[in-house]
């Protein structure tokens, strides 16, 4: 490895002031550090440090999506296959599992070039033009925002979405660190405003369209190319048919294609990485060992949900309502929301009491939106997006609290010595 | 199951125990940095070394004037320099000999008084003292005189004890706990009656009042001491920290003042009581990996690093450092001690690039030390001991990771928020987040478990003096 570092010893002194490459400083600082952890010695201060950075941070999230990734890769194959009626059964072991993940992988790759393409991208030209050097914060966020998109998204909308959020949401608050909202979330919720239209409908399953319009489409199956989530929305608003609604709760039977297990496991449509609670999980296990990922926020937005999804029971007002808590859970964006989005360190809670609340508050509106508007299925995104921008109140609540326990003592010593 | 009988002899035994448990204050919070070249509690005497050398800016918040000139004879405990804003507050030479050199930095600040030592020891006679006789100023007023009252740390802003403000009650930490400390059995060995004779001076200061000691849960040195307020501490570091304690048993508030020493300072102040002479001895840890025999040592204040050093230590590869790995200071061989260091750690440099997948990054690591799981220290043995190198070990970022500070803060204090009012410079939230309580050194731990490399010492030192000015 010295023959390398000698490589880029070599040619650093092109970037470094005075050389050709000078403007490219920004691109070799961040190749060079990546590969070597740089032989920066300690100056004031301590005189040693913790082994664990910001790479090795952002590299364990990244691990911890593999899962989910990977399944939904998988998935959209399997969906698509079901789709055009190549397999009849949503079981998941007909089929090779490379046919499926190849299929999905057409599909999904693209999403995540063009995320991280156009997110680094920006990333370097802010870092150069403020002169420091890259956060890793993108590495994560260009994840996710390909796992929370529908399959069958133009890939265009896919970078004008990352372009508004690394720049809108993150670079004009000052960059990693600094940002308010959820960077992920805001390139959804970015789609979601601004192109209502081409997102909703029939892009969850990948060619859904092209299938129908060719009569592959196995309609009989219910293969509508609908989420669970949006299945479920036709069933309150506008005066639904009794039948229709029979007909959709008929869907979340334990033989139906929504059935609990079915949910859980993820073979169900839906954006590429949230189907499956199970992947989601595998990689929460990997958050909370490490600590990366506070197992508060998560276990309180869990219970947040849960509460929400039991009160609806209680109250049982309407079909939907009376979807057992359980599996309004594991259903659409909940799992991928409360352990990849709400954790975000940045933009959720920072004190730890904060976080409780924060965690419980997200996972309770979370269901509460999507039952009570079917405009806005998934409730996840706006919930964790309003939590974002409540948690610095949270925290100062909480913070509050502290300041006035010292008073308070600082009050009760000046009397006993007076 | 075996039963017992209850006998008389056994009854007071029991309520010892009962009393000694209430008051054993459990600290969770916090870390100890297992490090390579723990001291042997094997003790050496150093020959004195050529020169000594007495710096100002060990000393936080002190102005220094000079008293002497360069080629002045000095004795042991003449005054080398005053407070500028307590100008009876004096700082005293170690040793007698001649004062070498007066080494100034930037804007002519005094750095360092270097001083020949002639080998003979002549001392200044500041004449015996009968402490019971004296009122708390008379008391203070000893204190400057003697040299006493630079040792004396105060909280709020974490300097030189102010001597026109008597405290409210004075802490003494009986252990130290960072990481290569040296073990205060070994540095008080021998010296209980001095330490004893320290306490009752101290208690004049404070009207009488039993003076605040913190020990180890089974530590036993002090079980003869009398005049004491005991506290028994049990935990990891910073559990050794005289603020941590203060904390947890009589915290800092706005508009009270406590002071603190070192107890070997303590036992100092006891035996120049009952000598008349300056006394500032020093029974240091000599530690850390690059360390051949790792063990204690006892030297005068401000000795030469050389004389600590032995001849294998190469200054390209290793570095010395005047106090423990998180609070030091880097010194290099020509250098002196710190006035109120007790450690000279001394730890491979890290000053070369790692790779990646083997040293770097995304290696395994099972050969780093981590407070993170993300690294696979918390599977190793507790008894494994780590090697550690100066290198920053990534770069600095904006603050992302939460509850890091948290876990190894032990005060009802928000680190991250106060941090950040200081960065504000808001003189207001700062005062209302506690920072009267803190000193640098509390947020040392903050500052190793940081994943965002930041330095966060130097920034509580900085809000502190802001607010000191702002005050006035």
């Amino acid at each position: 490895m010295k023959a390398v570092h000698k490589l880029l010893d070599a040619v650093r002194p092109h970037f470094e002031e005075g050389g050709k490459l000078k403007r490219f400083w920004v691109v070799y600082d961040s190749l060079e550090t990546f590969a070597f952890t740089p032989g920066h010695a300690t100056k004031n201060g301590v005189h040693i440090r913790d082994g664990v950075d910001l790479k090795r941070t952002m590299f364990m999230v990244i691990v911890a999506m593999i899962p989910a990734l990977l399944f939904g890769t998988w998935n959209q194959g399997h969906q698509y296959m079901l789709s055009i009626g190549e397999i009849t059964t949503s079981d998941p072991l007909t089929m090779a599992i490379w046919d499926k993940l190849l299929i999905g992988a057409w599909k999904v790759l693209p999403l995540v070039v063009v995320s991280y393409g156009v997110g680094l991208g920006i990333e370097f030209l802010f870092a150069g033009m403020r002169g420091h050097s890259i956060n890793e914060g993108y590495l994560v966020s260009g994840m996710l925002i390909p796992l929370i998109m529908p399959v069958d998204v133009p890939l265009w909308m896919v970078a004008i979405a990352v372009a508004f959020a690394v720049i809108i949401a993150k670079e004009v608050f000052g960059g990693t660190g600094m940002n308010i909202l959820n960077v992920a979330l805001t390139a959804r919720a970015f789609l979601f405003f601004a192109y209502p239209k081409q997102l909703s409908g029939e892009i969850w399953i990948h060619d859904v369209k092209a299938s129908a319009d060719a009569g592959l489409l196995q309609v009989a199956d219910g293969y509508t190319g609908a989420t669970a989530l949006g299945q479920l929305a036709s069933t309150v608003g506008k005066l639904p048919s009794e039948a229709g609604v029979q007909s959709v709760m008929s869907m979340f039977e334990s033989d139906g294609m929504f059935s609990l297990t079915n949910s859980f496991l993820g073979l169900i449509p839906g954006s590429i990485g949230e189907t499956s609670a199970l992947a989601i999980l595998l990689g929460a296990i990997l958050l909370i060992w490490t600590g990366i990922g506070s197992w508060k926020i998560m276990s309180s937005f869990l219970v947040g949900g849960l509460t929400m999804g039991y009160l609806f029971n209680w109250m049982g007002l309407n079909a939907y309502m009376e979807l057992p808590a359980i599996h309004q859970v594991v259903m659409g964006g909940f799992m991928f929301g409360m352990v990849f989005m709400a954790t975000d360190p940045v933009s959720a809670a920072q004190t730890e009491r904060g976080k409780w609340i924060y965690g419980f508050l997200g996972g309770f509106l979370s269901i509460m939106i999507r039952v009570f508007n079917p405009a806005y299925p998934e409730g996840v995104m706006m919930a964790i997006l309003f939590m974002n921008v409540m948690a610095p109140l949270i925290d100062h609540y909480v913070i509050q609290a502290n300041i006035s326990r010292r008073e308070k003592r600082a009050l009760a010593s000046q009397s006993a010595t007076a | 199951m075996q039963t017992c009988e209850w006998s008389p002899t056994f009854a007071p035994r029991k309520v010892n125990l009962r009393e000694l448990m209430s008051r054993t204050i459990r600290i969770k919070k916090g870390a100890d940095i297992r490090l390579k070249g723990r001291p042997t509690s094997n003790h050496e005497v150093v020959p004195m070394t050529a020169t000594y050398a007495v710096q100002p800016p060990d000393y936080q918040g002190i102005v220094p004037k000079l008293e002497v000139k360069e080629g002045a004879a000095v004795e042991a405990g003449s005054v080398l320099f005053h407070s500028k804003e307590h100008p009876e507050s004096k700082f005293l030479s170690p040793i007698s000999g001649a004062v070498k050199a007066i080494i100034r930095g930037e804007k002519r600040r005094i750095l360092s008084v270097v001083i020949d030592g002639d080998g003979k020891q002549n001392a200044k006679n500041f004449g015996t003292l009968d402490v019971g006789s004296l009122s708390p100023n008379e008391m203070v007023a000893e204190l400057q005189k003697r040299g006493f009252m630079a040792f004396m740390e105060q909280r709020p802003f974490a300097t030189v004890a102010d001597p026109s403000e008597l405290p409210r009650s004075i802490h003494i930490s009986g252990f130290e706990s960072a990481p290569l400390a040296p073990d205060m059995g070994v540095v008080l060995n021998g010296r209980m009656d001095s330490f004893q004779q320290g306490i009752d001076a101290l208690r004049v200061v404070v009207g009488g009042q039993p003076v605040h000691l913190g020990v180890r849960a089974g530590q036993t040195d002090f079980d003869s001491i009398t005049g004491v307020e005991r506290y028994v501490f049990q935990g990891p570091h910073p559990a050794g920290n005289v603020g941590v304690q203060i904390h947890h048993t009589a915290p800092v508030n706005k508009g009270e003042v406590v002071w603190s020493m070192h107890p070997e300072d303590v036992a100092n102040l006891g035996e120049s009581i009952k000598t008349g002479t300056y006394i500032a001895k020093r029974t240091i840890s000599v530690a850390g990996s690059s360390c051949s025999s790792p063990g204690h040592a006892s030297v005068t204040l401000g000795c030469e690093v050389a004389g600590l050093l032995g001849p294998d230590f190469d200054e390209s590869e290793d570095r010395a450092i005047s106090g423990n790995p998180l609070t030091g200071v880097r010194v290099n061989r020509e250098g002196h001690m710190g006035g109120l260091h007790r450690q000279l750690t001394l730890l491979p440099e890290g000053n070369k690039p790692k790779f990646l997948l083997t040293e770097g990054w995304l290696g395994l690591g099972f050969d780093k030390f981590s407070l993170s799981k993300s690294y696979p220290t918390w599977l190793l043995p507790k008894s494994k001991e780590f090697t550690m190198d100066t290198c920053n070990n990534g770069e600095e970022r904006a603050f992302v990771v939460t509850g890091q500070y948290e876990a190894v803060f032990p005060f009802d204090i928000y680190p991250v928020h106060l941090l950040k009012s200081i960065l504000a410079n808001d003189i207001d939230a700062m005062e209302k987040l506690g920072i009267y309580e803190v000193a640098p050194e509390d947020f040392a731990l903050c500052e190793y478990a940081c994943t965002s490399k930041i330095g966060v010492q130097s920034l509580v030192r900085e809000g502190l003096d802001r607010l000191k000015k702002e005050l006035g």
